[in-house]
């Protein structure tokens, strides 16, 4: 029976493998959600003297788009981003992550802004309360200011059409 | 040899080769493994004092002080909740930053400080070492859990 | 278009590999020749479209076509022309479809080399070899198309990661992937020589010469790898023991016990079923290595690089490859018939004790690299198991092993004699044990680690010179003349072990005699380590192409005379923001000086610099050079090219023939 030996050792290790696998940190649910949505008052890009709070929102359901002017994947979900304003489906704001080079007033002007208002967390203070470890990361915000969801990476049009869109359905949006 | 004997040895020289290397895993595995806590777990005596152990975090903003002989800095791990001192005396790595995710291997002292050997920063400008966002992402929980 | 061009030439390559694997497996099968005939133009027809796309993707990065995602990633239009044709490679998709392109290059030319070898095995080992194709071009093209558009255009790019801009790194993964991939053919070999049933000692002889290059290939990435971290991360190390490095020694570790396995199987028929394990082993750490350090499991690590989707195909892939593998070997094991006997002391014993050596170790490795993932998946905790484990565990295992490898080359197969045997080697013995204890104490004093290392090292330098002699003491002509004719699988053997000894006694020095200084350098101020004096002359700003660089200046000096002016460099790429220490490096034959640049102190100029004095470090590589030599004279020897021709005679007369 040793013959069988090597092939059981691998199926144990493939099981572990499969756990570890859907282990990922990054993937763990957001300890977020379903709490208030950490309060801020930011200045906004491109206006200093004009602020943004998400008390602002309330009794509106939104998304909060953590990006920057650096980060190659929000590129990617821009105009995706567009179509979702154009649509005038849901309000999106923009929080602007660590731009150190306040690069990102140019690059709206230049590529269209699918935001609200966009506020700028500098030093990146307003991104450690809401967990952020990365751009660009999608936060869905409810009427009473309550976190429904958080979506890790780029959106693409499957994953709006998979993730977003049965829950602001569900959220009344 | 007649091959019954030969069989024999055989298996008792591959037994005595597993044997030891079995032996050197568990004696080695015992000493070596590096567990790792968050400055929370570090705050509520989780960790041990004798042993070295990781502690991963982000450096607050505002904290990294050099002393004046320039190679000892200060500095302290946060995971957001709770936040813990560390020591370390040598060259930082490149991408270590104020507000970034950090992991130092060290021993904890009585009085609290962390007294680093080695500071891991190995990321990029999109990338938290997972062990620091790990410790982040416990502490969020917890203080959620605390408000309620 | 050229994008658009690329991505066609995947799909093309993809039901190209379909058409190598199927119809050729189904001819050897069936005993259809027609069928069987398909494999060699499928192979080539696959290789090629592979290049097509390979060169489409290596045209948009040297183009700056920053509307392909992969390229707006990993490049810049600042990037010097060399590192945006080498960041094809730099990033996932580029690097599998390196491994792809590779895996086709491996597969020409088995197709090309196999014109001696029977109809139905070629069928089958490209048959085989398409099936893996067939599996990472599905993986490229469903969830890592390279070709992916950007829309709109990034106006620039995000840069390569300024680690990989360095030659070592450029070299790496090539090398490496030769090395992963040329396993393949091994394994393609072994499942054939399973599937037919014909489990004789034809398909040792025919596979030993590939395994040999694949493990030659294997050895030089690994050591361009360890090469550029030593130079390339600041930190002076060369072995981390990291899960991103155990990925592809494990791997080496299998394909040595390998080729050692393979030449009992093939010149004694022994071991039959082992070896084919141990084939299926080295190319499914290769996979698992690929699957570690491509998932992220192990690293759990750069954003967005992971991706689950990804992670599950690769896992449901190997758990298809290896998993169908070991199936097949489970149930066509008990065919095999170990043939010839041999005594406890002869070279078949000593091999196995090598093997027994090797795979202890090779486990030791699986079980440190493996073990936070298994205390993560049973929610245990987190912990990391760090460079003292794996040096405690592997340090005393291959000892032995390496005290082996200088007997076994002198003693006899089937029956050797330990008194002949001790009769050779006491003198090479005593000399060993005297230089244990003399050496260390030329150095900085006796270390126990450090005097074992001088211990194997002269031991089998000196067994190596005694294997020369007794070849030579027979026979006319010259010594020169007679040298000529050793077959090359001999010089070979003995090169490379050779080269263990040279890298063995590097290691031995460096681990236990380096010194290293972090220390404060105010301008004009000097340090001392080792003997040598370091004058910190300042540091200067200078704009390299994609970088803005603080430049320091140190003068080395020793006993007052001038060694060298090095001029290590802090980096800040313009891209990515990313710092970046590069460190100067003044080496010789007996060791390295080695600085790196801290950061700046204060406004008057003083940095922290890093010293480092790296005594025989550079034996390291002469070493594994010497092996990477050995491995591809040993695979060029002339017996495979007559082995090739005689296995068209019948079986019985082919084995005759090889025992030598």
């Amino acid at each position: 029976m040793k013959r069988w030996v090597p092939l059981v050792a691998f199926l144990i290790l493939v099981g572990f493998f499969a756990k570890g696998l859907f282990l990922n940190p990054r993937e763990v649910p957001s300890p977020l959600i379903d709490r208030p949505a950490p309060a801020f008052e930011l200045p906004l890009v491109g206006n200093d003297a004009a602020s943004f709070s998400p008390a602002d929102m309330r009794g509106k359901v939104w998304l909060l788009n953590v990006w920057a002017p650096w980060c190659v994947s929000c590129r990617q979900e821009h105009p995706v981003l567009m179509q979702i304003a154009q649509s005038g489906r849901v309000s999106i704001v923009g929080l602007n992550w660590k731009d150190r080079d306040r690069e990102a007033a140019m690059l709206l002007a230049r590529s269209g802004s699918p935001y609200l208002a966009v506020a700028e967390d500098l030093d990146g203070r307003v991104g450690i309360d809401y967990g952020v470890t990365g751009t660009p990361e999608t936060y869905v915000i409810d009427r009473e200011g309550f976190v429904r969801m958080k979506h890790i990476g780029p959106i693409s049009p499957d994953v709006w059409k998979q993730k977003f869109e049965p829950k602001l359905k569900e959220l009344g949006a | 040899m007649k091959s019954r004997h030969k069989k024999l040895a055989l298996i008792v020289v591959v037994l005595a080769g597993l044997g030891i290397a079995a032996a050197l895993v568990l004696n080695a595995f015992q000493s070596n493994l590096v567990f790792f806590f968050s400055p929370t777990q570090v705050a509520n005596g989780e960790a041990p004092i004798e042993r070295a152990f990781r502690i991963g975090g982000l450096v607050e903003e505002g904290s990294i002080q050099r002393q004046s002989d320039g190679l000892s800095v200060h500095f302290v791990v946060t995971d957001t909740a709770r936040t813990i001192p560390v020591i370390y005396t040598g060259i930082l790595p490149d991408l270590f930053k104020e507000g970034k995710g950090v992991v130092a291997e060290g021993r904890l002292g009585g009085d609290g400080v962390f007294t680093a050997t080695q500071v891991l920063a190995k990321h990029d400008e999109n990338y938290m070492p997972p062990e620091a966002a790990h410790a982040v992402e416990q502490a969020q929980k917890a203080q959620q859990t605390v408000v309620e | 278009m050229i994008p658009e061009l690329g991505h066609f030439a995947l799909i093309l390559a993809l039901l190209l590999a379909l058409v190598q694997s199927v119809l050729p497996l189904v001819g050897a099968q069936r005993g259809n020749r027609t069928l069987m005939a398909v494999a060699r133009p499928a192979t080539q027809g696959q290789f090629v479209f592979v290049a097509l796309a390979f060169g489409c993707l290596a045209w948009s990065f040297l183009a700056n076509d920053f509307s392909v995602l992969n390229v707006a990633r990993n490049s810049y239009s600042r990037l010097p022309e060399v590192y945006r044709l080498t960041a094809t490679w730099g990033s996932h998709e580029g690097s599998l479809l390196m491994w792809v392109l590779i895996l086709g290059f491996w597969s020409s030319a088995v197709a090309i080399f196999s014109r001696h070898l029977p109809e139905d095995m070629v069928a089958r080992v490209l048959g085989i070899m398409g099936l893996i194709s067939v599996g990472f071009l599905a993986f490229l093209l469903t969830t890592s198309n390279p070709f992916e558009r950007l829309v709109p255009a990034a106006p620039d790019g995000n840069d390569l990661n300024p680690l990989l801009q360095d030659w070592g790194m450029i070299l790496h993964p090539p090398m490496l992937y030769m090395g992963y991939v040329g396993f393949a053919v091994a394994f393609a070999f072994a499942i054939a020589a399973l599937l037919s049933g014909k489990l004789d000692a034809a398909w040792a002889r025919w596979s030993r010469p590939w395994t040999t290059v694949a493990w030659a290939f294997l050895t030089l990435g690994i050591v361009l790898g360890s090469w550029w971290a030593y130079r390339e991360l600041g930190w002076g190390g060369w072995w981390f023991w990291d899960p991103t490095e155990n990925a592809s020694f494990m791997p080496w570790i299998a394909g040595t016990a390998l080729i050692h396995s393979l030449a009992v199987t093939e010149k004694r028929g022994a071991f039959k079923a082992w070896t084919v394990l141990l084939a299926l082993t080295a190319f499914s750490l290769s996979l698992l290595g690929t699957f570690l350090v491509r998932s992220g499991v192990l690293s759990s690590v750069h954003a967005f690089a992971t991706d689950p989707a990804r992670g599950a195909f690769i896992l449901g892939f190997l758990a298809v490859v290896i998993g169908g593998s070991l199936v097949l070997y489970a149930w066509r094991a008990p065919k095999m018939i170990t043939g010839g006997g041999f005594s406890w002391f002869s070279r078949e014993s000593l091999l196995l004790a090598n093997n027994v050596i090797l795979i202890a170790a090779l486990g030791a490795v699986l079980l440190g690299t493996l073990y936070p993932l298994f205390m993560d998946a049973m929610g245990l905790g987190k912990i990391s198991v760090g460079p003292p484990y794996f040096n405690a565990v592997f340090v005393p295992l291959m000892a032995p092993a390496l005290f082996l490898m200088g007997v076994g080359p002198l003693v006899r197969w089937k029956e050797g004699s330990l008194p002949d045997a001790w009769t050779r080697l006491k003198w090479a013995l005593g000399v060993a044990v005297v230089a244990a204890v003399l050496l260390p104490l030329t150095l900085d004093g006796f270390k126990p680690w450090a005097s074992l290392g001088f211990f194997l090292a002269v031991w089998i330098t000196l067994a190596v010179a005694v294997a020369f002699r007794d070849r030579l003491r027979h026979g006319g002509g010259s010594v020169a003349h007679r040298l000529g004719t050793l077959p090359r699988g001999f010089w070979g053997m003995q090169l490379a072990h050779f080269g263990m000894a040279v890298g063995i006694a590097g290691i031995a020095v460096v681990a236990n005699y380096e010194s290293e200084r972090d220390v404060r350098m105010d301008v004009g101020s000097y340090a001392e380590l080792a003997g040598y004096t370091f004058t910190f002359h300042g540091a200067s700003e200078r704009e390299g192409p994609n970088y803005r660089a603080a430049r320091g200046t140190l003068e080395v000096t020793r006993n007052g005379k001038h060694v060298a002016t090095l001029h290590p460099e802090k980096r800040l790429y313009n891209a990515s923001g990313m710092a970046m220490t590069e460190a100067a490096v003044h080496p010789n034959l007996f060791r390295d000086i080695y600085v790196a640049m801290g950061e700046q102190l204060d406004e008057q100029g003083a940095w922290s610099v890093r010293l480092f004095h790296k005594p025989f470090i550079n034996w390291l590589w002469l070493g594994a050079v010497f092996m990477v030599v050995g491995g591809f004279l040993a695979a060029s020897d002339r017996r495979y090219r007559i082995a090739l021709r005689r296995s068209e005679l019948p079986r019985g007369l082919a084995a005759q023939g090889a025992g030598a």
